[in-house]
């Protein structure tokens, strides 16, 4: 076997927008309508967009690729073809080994059987056969957690164990390349985490992986390489940390939404010394600079800026009245500017920079943006975690007590 | 096509897994259990035996027992042949999520469908063989045409299956009139009445390919003759027709099943 895990080679995939017949009732008077008016051909040229364009790329055998980019990049349409469920318009594809994809993990399971039954079912839908499942049980059983229910039907379920019991499933079917779309937001943390050991001791074992998620944290916990789809085109492919900084300084120009608010923040801008950015190392100093605009006579104000990391949950949050000054207030057409100074105390990953114009004495939140920026903070890989506490290591020993013995 | 025949050949323990599913699905949900299996093809014999007994009123000839076998005998697997179609009909869009999101033969929801359907078929020919011995109908070296125009038939049912299934894939109407042809269907199919009550008509009768299969199992079971061997090709060249075309135009169009379901 070659060291190719899997390739593709210049892949296009063109699908059709806009309406399509999907019953006879429909086809037949427009098929005769075609006949006798005759329609023009490139009408129909407009209605097809090229969802994947040229794309090549090769994973090597046990290696891990992430693919980010923002919500109709192709992604999914790239996995898609990959496990064969879409056929390419044009272009070629090599997987070597046995595919399996982790795109939908409940898509098997039917909700009138049982916990049981619906193992063998997935199991056999995703490729195992039966005395592989029946071999693997014990081990699925313990995985998902939930021993006590495996005779209740899955309806009875709650979406946790739903998801648990599929991700289990799946996560037992032993493939020589694993496709992985998004399927860890499902569960609580532990088991998140759980799925994440998976997914690492899957490719310490030696599976090659492509990762798709939007949890970009994740995506360089796995993965060495990644890489960025825009509009369904490879931008770039390199290492994930170079790759996500590229994919997020591409994305910070956004268009600021035009809204009727009586105020609305107009500008927010996170830069360095140097001015604009999006990457910053961990302990690193920021400035906030935000700007919000009125529309109406407005008292009482006050900006608040937080940190959100990729599970929305806010580590760090603050605002112009906590810090001591005292509230603004705005006439029509007026402009109020701050700036924090921040020091991004943070650990490896990406954060979300949110803000909002409160009012605190009547708690009225007039405007707000979630997230005004998105940065991703470089550390040193010795530290995981939401924030970086600068550890140092100043004293390692070991102590052996002199009555119990001791073989080393 | 030989690659497809191996890999679906690869995936025949899916196919096992499917039909349980689908055969447990149906059992689990209903309370009357097996009941569901023989509720059809009960009502189609009664209301079989009525027509028979109508058309014995018009022909001052007393009603026979072998009547009522044929009749009882040709319903079972007509209520076979009509529920294969409609389950096959909605077996890929009823599973829209295995379609969009998982790679395998496709072909096994249709296939699982009709096998289901064939399960039913054999609880409700339990109960059929229970009244043909209550009707003292014997048996005979012609009874070894039965398994033969079964798996005629089941061959048929998949076939037109495959197409259909794939076709109300793509168009939602096609199930309300494959609905229409079911539901009138049985006019033009001879399971009430005997094709040879037409005379020399009879054989456009046949032209039916369901037509010689029920005519078979009929003669064979209850008059002990051999069925028309004729006939008999002419269904069976029909059916193979009906599956090969049915596997190459659903293997030519299953590319594209997921974008556009």
């Amino acid at each position: 076997m070659s060291d190719v895990g899997l390739r593709m080679e210049h892949v296009y995939k063109k699908f059709r927008k806009g309406e399509v017949y999907n019953s006879l009732r429909d086809l037949v008077p427009a098929l005769t309508g075609r006949m006798f008016r005759g329609l023009e051909l490139d009408a129909r040229d407009k209605r097809e967009f090229w969802a994947l364009q040229d794309i090549s790329f090769e994973v090597k055998h046990g290696e891990s690729l992430g693919i980010i980019g923002h919500n109709g990049a192709g992604k999914s349409t790239a996995l898609k073809i990959l496990s064969r469920i879409m056929k390419p318009t044009k272009g070629r594809m090599i997987v070597n080994g046995r595919l399996s994809a982790l795109i939908e993990v409940t898509a098997g399971f039917h909700p009138d059987l049982t916990g049981m039954e619906n193992i063998f079912l997935h199991g056999t839908i995703l490729g195992m056969t039966k005395r592989e499942i029946s071999s693997k049980l014990d081990q699925i059983i313990a995985f998902s957690g939930i021993e006590e229910f495996i005779d209740t039907p899955v309806k009875r379920y709650s979406s946790g164990m739903y998801a648990r019991l599929g991700f289990s499933v799946a996560a037992h079917v032993d493939p020589e390349v694993l496709v992985v779309d998004e399927v860890l937001s499902v569960g609580d943390y532990v088991f998140q985490q759980r799925c994440m050991e998976r997914i690492r001791s899957v490719i310490e074992g030696g599976t090659t992986v492509l990762f798709v998620s939007h949890n970009l944290k994740s995506v360089t916990e796995i993965c060495k390489r990644a890489m960025l789809l825009d509009h369904g085109k490879v931008v770039t492919i390199d290492e994930t940390d170079t790759v996500i900084r590229k994919y997020l300084s591409a994305g910070s120009t956004k268009a600021i939404p035009e809204a009727n608010k009586p105020v609305h923040i107009s500008n927010v801008r996170i830069r360095d010394r140097a001015g604009e950015q999006t990457t910053f190392e961990s302990g690193q100093t920021a400035w906030v600079d935000i700007e919000v605009t009125a529309r109406e006579a407005l008292d009482k104000l006050s900006v608040v800026i937080w940190f959100a990391d990729e599970t929305q949950y806010i580590i760090f949050d603050t605002s112009t009245e906590r810090l001591g000054y005292q509230p603004f207030s705005l006439q029509p057409g007026g402009t109020y500017r701050c700036s924090f100074e921040l020091t991004l105390n943070a650990a490896h990953g990406t954060f979300h920079l949110c803000t909002a114009v409160h009012r605190y004495d009547i708690q009225k939140t007039y405007d707000k943006r979630e997230p005004a920026a998105t940065i991703f903070i470089g550390s040193t890989m010795a530290v995981r975690g939401s924030v970086n506490c600068f550890p140092k290591l100043v004293e390692s020993s070991i102590t052996v007590s002199a009555n119990q013995p001791c073989e080393v | 096509m030989n690659d497809e025949l191996q890999e679906l050949y690869r995936y025949r323990e899916l196919l096992y897994m499917i039909t349980y599913r689908d055969i447990k699905v149906r059992y689990k949900q209903s309370i009357m259990g097996f009941f569901w299996a023989i509720l059809m093809p009960i009502l189609i014999v009664m209301s079989g035996v009525v027509v028979r007994y109508a058309y014995s009123m018009v022909a001052h000839a007393p009603l026979k027992t072998a009547d009522i076998a044929s009749v009882a005998i040709k319903s079972v697997p007509w209520a076979f042949i009509v529920s294969s179609i409609r389950f096959t009909c909605n077996s890929l869009t009823g599973n829209r999520d295995l379609v969009v999101k998982i790679y395998f033969p496709k072909e096994i929801f249709p296939m699982a469908a009709v096998l289901a359907c064939l399960f039913d078929f054999f609880v409700a020919a339990g109960a059929l063989m229970v009244l043909l011995v209550f009707l003292k109908i014997g048996v005979s070296i012609y009874l070894l045409w039965v398994p033969i125009l079964l798996a005629t038939m089941v061959i048929f049912c998949v076939g037109v299956g495959m197409i259909l299934a794939a076709a109300s894939l793509f168009f939602r109407d096609v199930k309300y009139i494959v609905e229409v042809l079911l539901t009138f269907g049985i006019f033009f199919t001879p399971v009430f009445y005997d094709v040879r009550m037409f005379g020399d008509r009879g054989k456009w009768l046949m032209l039916n390919p369901v037509a010689p299969l029920l005519d078979g199992l009929s003669t064979a079971i209850a008059h002990h003759q051999s069925p028309d061997v004729y006939w008999f090709m002419y269904s069976l060249v029909f059916s193979l027709a009906a599956f090969l075309g049915g596997f190459v135009l659903f293997k030519h169009l299953e590319p594209v099943f997921a974008e556009s379901i």
